[in-house]
């Protein structure tokens, strides 16, 4: 008996509402933030990740006020991503109630900004989002994009992680973006080649179809933590069906 | 109205920390509070921190509060969490080396740079991440209605080693055996975050709203 690797259930939000995108664009509407998160909490999710995928910056203080509703019913870390470019944007969301920030775009352009917003909050509570693509087969290459996976940087993904992690960053959230909203399966190689690059957890996303993925992510992809959104929103299973499952793999899980 | 005050000295999210105390509260005001007088005049104080060592003790310091919670400790039911439970302790290996409070006896570790499942043999990742059993080994009033080894949400990679086994309260293994947390006639820390650990975490806070520092 030990740690267990852990759920995260992620809410894709744009201007209040959770939706998700497939490959990052069509959208779907998947409902009110506040409610999905009472729900995964009550299924036993062991955190709740939000990303803040509002276009405009406008309306960013929605997210504020769902990260404080949420913060206020549900008792478990809650991570908010998108739109983290300032130490004064960490701020406000730590001071709504959020555990954790990721830090994605901002990072890329000002990694020292990673330095600066751990050694002011401190390391437990930043995340560095990496959006990782396949660039070569042999040997695997893979580098980190922006922009929704828009943007090529050039920069090798397991150099960066480690960069990262060197900077301050206590946690990586990895999203391959050759698999997210394919349904597939999470990119083993590269989760496993990142979580052994690195001490600090992974958490392995983008691809999850069903729940024996999750149990991949675990044991060949030896990532800590293993995130999903599509197959939790629209009702293919729950949060306590993904973690028997992956008990009966033979996980550590919190049942 | 009984009240409890959540130290504020700066370092960190103690929001979390007031809205779990709130969220199990009948009638206990929480304060989250800078000022000296409002905290000694609570019932009950929280020292909670998040962050590295060096940065909370020197906070503490500056703003006096050293001498507050040795203040506190005396009259009142103290809790504290994660850094806040270091803090007690007499020193740390963090940043250097860094002075704690001394009002527990004992120093904080590191977990290391090679910390190894001790059954698989695998490299476990530090920071020590995620929720965990905690081992009760001590009947405490605020372990009331816990089940024995429940789980707990942990973020940390320094661990309390008390100088005697008697303050150990709870247990954890994450390739070492660890303090998961203490206690001491009024006094009670915990590793782990109650308030972000669900049903378990809500209840320990509830127990704490009722306690009054005595161990029976």
């Amino acid at each position: 008996m030990g740690l267990a690797k852990r759920i995260i259930p992620c809410l894709d939000v744009d201007n209040g509402r959770v939706v998700k995108g497939v490959k990052f664009v069509d959208i779907r509407d998947a409902g009110d933030p506040v409610e999905i998160a009472r729900r995964y909490d009550t299924e036993g999710a062991d955190e709740i990740t939000f990303l803040d995928i509002t276009a405009s910056s406008d309306n960013r203080e929605t997210m504020v006020h769902v990260v404080e509703e949420v913060a206020g019913q549900v008792f478990i870390p809650l991570t908010v991503g998108g739109g983290i470019r300032k130490v004064e944007d960490i701020r406000r969301m730590l001071n709504a109630g959020a555990d954790k920030v990721a830090i994605n775009t901002a990072a890329v352009f000002n990694p020292e900004f990673v330095k600066e917003a751990a050694e002011k909050f401190g390391s437990q509570c930043i995340v560095v989002a990496i959006d990782a693509k396949q660039v070569s087969d042999n040997p695997p290459k893979w580098e980190i994009f922006t922009h929704g996976g828009r943007k090529a940087t050039g920069i090798d993904a397991i150099e960066w992680a480690i960069k990262m992690v060197d900077y301050g960053a206590g946690e990586i959230l990895l999203t391959s973006m050759d698999r997210d909203g394919t349904k597939i399966g999470f990119d083993l190689p590269l989760t496993r080649a990142i979580s052994e690059a690195v001490h600090v957890p992974v958490i392995a996303s983008g691809g999850v179809g069903n729940l024996d993925h999750l149990s991949e992510g675990v044991k060949e992809g030896k990532a800590d933590a293993v995130l999903a959104a599509s197959i939790f929103h629209f009702g293919e299973y729950t949060i306590e069906e993904a973690k028997r499952r992956m008990a009966a793999a033979g996980i550590e899980v919190r049942l | 109205m009984s009240t409890v005050a959540v130290i504020d000295y700066g370092m960190g999210n103690l929001h979390s920390v007031a809205k779990a105390l709130e969220k199990v509260s009948t009638g206990t005001k929480v304060m989250v509070n800078g000022d000296p007088d409002v905290v000694r005049k609570a019932d009950r104080v929280v020292l909670p921190g998040v962050g590295a060592i060096r940065d909370c003790m020197a906070e503490i310091r500056r703003l006096g509060f050293d001498e507050l919670v040795r203040e506190v400790v005396l009259t009142k039911p103290l809790l504290g969490v994660c850094v806040g439970m270091q803090a007690l302790m007499d020193h740390s290996v963090e940043n250097n080396g860094t002075d704690c409070l001394g009002i527990l006896p004992g120093r904080v570790e590191f977990f290391g740079d090679d910390l190894r499942d001790n059954r698989s043999g695998e490299r476990l990742k530090v920071p020590h991440m995620g929720w965990n059993q905690v081992h009760q080994v001590m009947d405490h009033p605020l372990w009331q209605g816990i089940a024995q080894d429940s789980r707990f949400y942990f973020v940390h990679s320094y661990y309390v080693e008390p100088a005697g086994p008697d303050l150990i309260a709870a247990a954890c293994e994450y390739g070492i055996s660890f303090t998961a947390a203490v206690a001491r006639d009024n006094v009670f820390a915990t590793q782990f975050h109650p308030e972000k650990s669900q049903h378990a975490g809500l209840s320990l806070y509830a127990n704490f709203l009722k306690w009054d520092g005595t161990v029976k």
